[in-house]
């Protein structure tokens, strides 16, 4: 493993992709302000609450200028993305403050979570697939086989309440939910550490089966292959040829895998975010769907669309770095 | 198949567990699996189609003396907070998680096969700019589009409906797009288009039915996707009104029964989504295996 890393052929792929990512943001902010335009929902009328049933139409019509909803599509639409570009986008009226600063303090959690459950999905699956696909149809196999069929199609929801109920209900081994014990509001390592096992555990083995089928049916195919069959009448031992030779080909689909699960993965992290109450950015875009904030949900659904194109560059770039005949042309 | 099974057969004669022909061992099991699922499939259609109109249950049946009791002979799911059946409430529940997720299901495939044959049959340009936006489209997570439709749109069954649709039709597309494409260097697509068919004719009568059973094996595997979806949303609160549960409305109310130590509100619901999914998924396999039987079955969703 001592080639060296084509730096330069990365960076223009990754320039290319960011180039590419341009129009699709454009493309999606437009189509969340055409869904908002055409929604009957009215934000006025949200924001006074009862107190815009007796209000003036002079005063409704000043408020309509306030929140910027009185001009056409087009016009807020551009008003919105040049005010992002600066870093501006807007009051959240759910949590009474600034998009960006409710998005900068709850996005860390959120990263945290979802890449610890990512990286124990992958570790999870990769390992149990190499061990199935050893023996194919043996015990092992059927039995990981079986949950993993059943954990692609249990509810993310019901396996993280389920999970509640045993862990901290009836074991009362582990906190059932939030960042921290209820009586302190100190955020301290021990206590994160503590309240993350148990979310980040549920998401990540709701992820692994897809990593698990992906790992056991490379591996087993390669184990196949000719390569490895040269192995074996080589006489290298069975460690060799399953971790050297079959694992090593079999990890390539894998690759691919990471970059199309990273939108599963924000679908999970809502979830779980939600049935866990951490205080990450996902539960603030379920908060703010439930209130029709429409400055924090098209931030959020923007970012999210960020996430999916980044984890898309990211499975490109790995999978270019590991299979050479790739290369970096996407 | 049955050429694969000769090929692999003398491997048997090797008895070392290692070069065990993994294509025997699976194929034991498979009658079972498709048998399993035919009969789930079956039973839950039956339960779903004849329970309510034949049954004179009432559901929503309040009975608060016996609130939250365990299963039991009388009530083998138990009964939820408020002293309801749960068997009945999940019979119900599927009912309209079904509904919604073969609507929702139904309009996906409609959508996904028309753009995906239109980008296919006209090409050029056409096709770059359609897949451009699918590809656009697929960079926004499901749920969370899901969401924001639901969310500017009101709670209601139209509008999860709609939204389930609108986030599952591309997948369709894609599979659509590239089965015609293939078809389209066929030589009786050559053979009609020297005899003069229009692009139309050639589109109806030529390439969709050859893309059909394709996309209707998509659009089977996207009913418990799309009842998952539906579920998901309710249990977040977007979902349907709760005067028509869905299972995903049952789990989020047993939310409270649960926090107090009561499992059997939430598991049952969730099993009624995961069994139906299983059996689904396992007639599609059997299904694929019929269409592509080069390519090894897996259970996929």
């Amino acid at each position: 493993m001592s080639r060296r890393l084509p730096w330069g052929a990365m960076a223009r792929m990754t320039g290319r992709r960011l180039l590419f990512a341009a129009p699709v943001l454009l493309v999606v902010t437009f189509g969340v302000f055409a869904v908002a335009a055409a929604s009957p929902f009215d934000p006025v009328k949200a924001y006074a609450g009862t107190a815009g049933l007796t209000a003036s139409q002079e005063t409704l019509d000043q408020l309509r200028a306030n929140l910027g909803v009185d001009q056409a599509l087009v016009p807020r639409w551009w008003e919105w993305l040049t005010s992002a570009v600066t870093g501006d986008l807007g009051e959240s009226g759910v949590m009474r403050r600034p998009v960006a600063e409710v998005i900068t303090e709850r996005l860390g959690w959120s990263l945290l979570l979802a890449t610890t459950a990512f990286l124990l999905a992958i570790l999870l699956g990769t390992a149990l697939g190499v061990a199935a696909a050893r023996r194919p149809g043996g015990l092992l196999d059927r039995c990981v086989s079986t949950v993993a069929y059943t954990l692609e199609a249990a509810p993310v929801f019901w396996l993280g309440l389920l999970a509640i109920w045993f862990f901290a209900l009836r074991l009362d081994v582990l906190p059932a939910g939030g960042l921290t014990d209820s009586g302190s509001d100190i955020v301290t390592f021990g206590q994160v550490t503590s309240h993350l096992v148990l979310p980040a555990a549920v998401l990540g083995v709701s992820q692994s089966p897809w990593f698990y089928l992906y790992v056991r049916q490379g591996v087993a195919d390669a184990l196949e292959e000719d390569p490895v069959r040269g192995a074996r009448a080589r006489g290298l031992s069975e460690r060799t040829v399953l971790l050297g030779h079959a694992w090593r080909s079999g990890m390539l689909p894998m690759l691919t895998l990471i970059g199309s699960r990273v939108p599963e993965l924000i679908t999970g992290a809502l979830l779980i975010e939600t049935v866990f109450s951490w205080p990450g950015i996902a539960a603030a875009t379920v908060e703010a769907a439930t209130s029709v904030d429409f400055p924090l949900l098209a931030a959020l659904t923007v970012l999210a669309t960020a996430a999916v194109l980044l984890g898309n560059l990211l499975s490109d770039l790995l999978y270019g770095l590991a299979d050479p005949r790739v290369g970096f042309d996407g | 198949m049955a050429d694969t099974t000769t090929l692999t057969a003398p491997k048997a004669a090797d008895d070392g567990a290692r070069w065990r022909s993994r294509g025997r061992s699976r194929r034991s099991t498979r009658t079972v699996r498709a048998v399993t699922s035919a009969v789930i499939v079956a039973a839950v259609a039956l339960a779903v189609l004849i329970v309510p109109p034949v049954a004179q249950l009432d559901q929503q049946a309040v009975d608060l003396a016996l609130k939250l009791q365990p299963p039991s002979l009388d009530h083998p799911f138990g009964t939820d907070d408020v002293g309801r059946d749960l068997l009945l409430r999940c019979v119900y529940g599927l009912r309209v998680s079904l509904l919604v997720g073969l609507v929702a299901a139904l309009v996906a495939t409609v959508i996904g096969t028309a753009v995906g044959a239109a980008a296919a049959a006209f090409g050029g340009w056409t096709d770059r700019i359609v897949m451009r936006l699918v590809d656009t489209f697929s960079s926004v997570p499901h749920l969370l589009l899901g969401i924001f439709i639901v969310a500017m749109f009101r709670p209601g069954v139209w509008p999860v409906i709609v939204s389930v649709a609108l986030t599952h039709w591309l997948s369709t597309a894609r599979i659509v797009r590239s089965e015609v494409l293939s078809l389209r260097s066929r030589p009786y697509v050559d053979a009609a288009v020297s005899g003069g068919s229009s692009r139309w004719r050639i589109t109806v009568r030529h390439l969709l039915p050859g893309v059909l059973p394709q996309a209707g094996l998509a659009a089977v595997l996207m009913v418990p996707h799309a009842m998952w979806h539906e579920s998901a949303l309710s249990f977040l609160g977007l979902g349907l009104p709760s005067h028509q549960a869905s299972l995903g409305n049952l789990v989020q109310t047993a939310r409270g029964s649960l926090l107090a130590g009561d499992w059997w509100p939430t598991l049952f619901p969730g099993l009624f989504l995961i069994v139906p999914t299983l059996a689904i998924a396992g007639l599609a396999g059997v299904w694929r295996e019929r269409i592509n039987p080069r390519r090894r079955s897996e259970l996929m969703l």
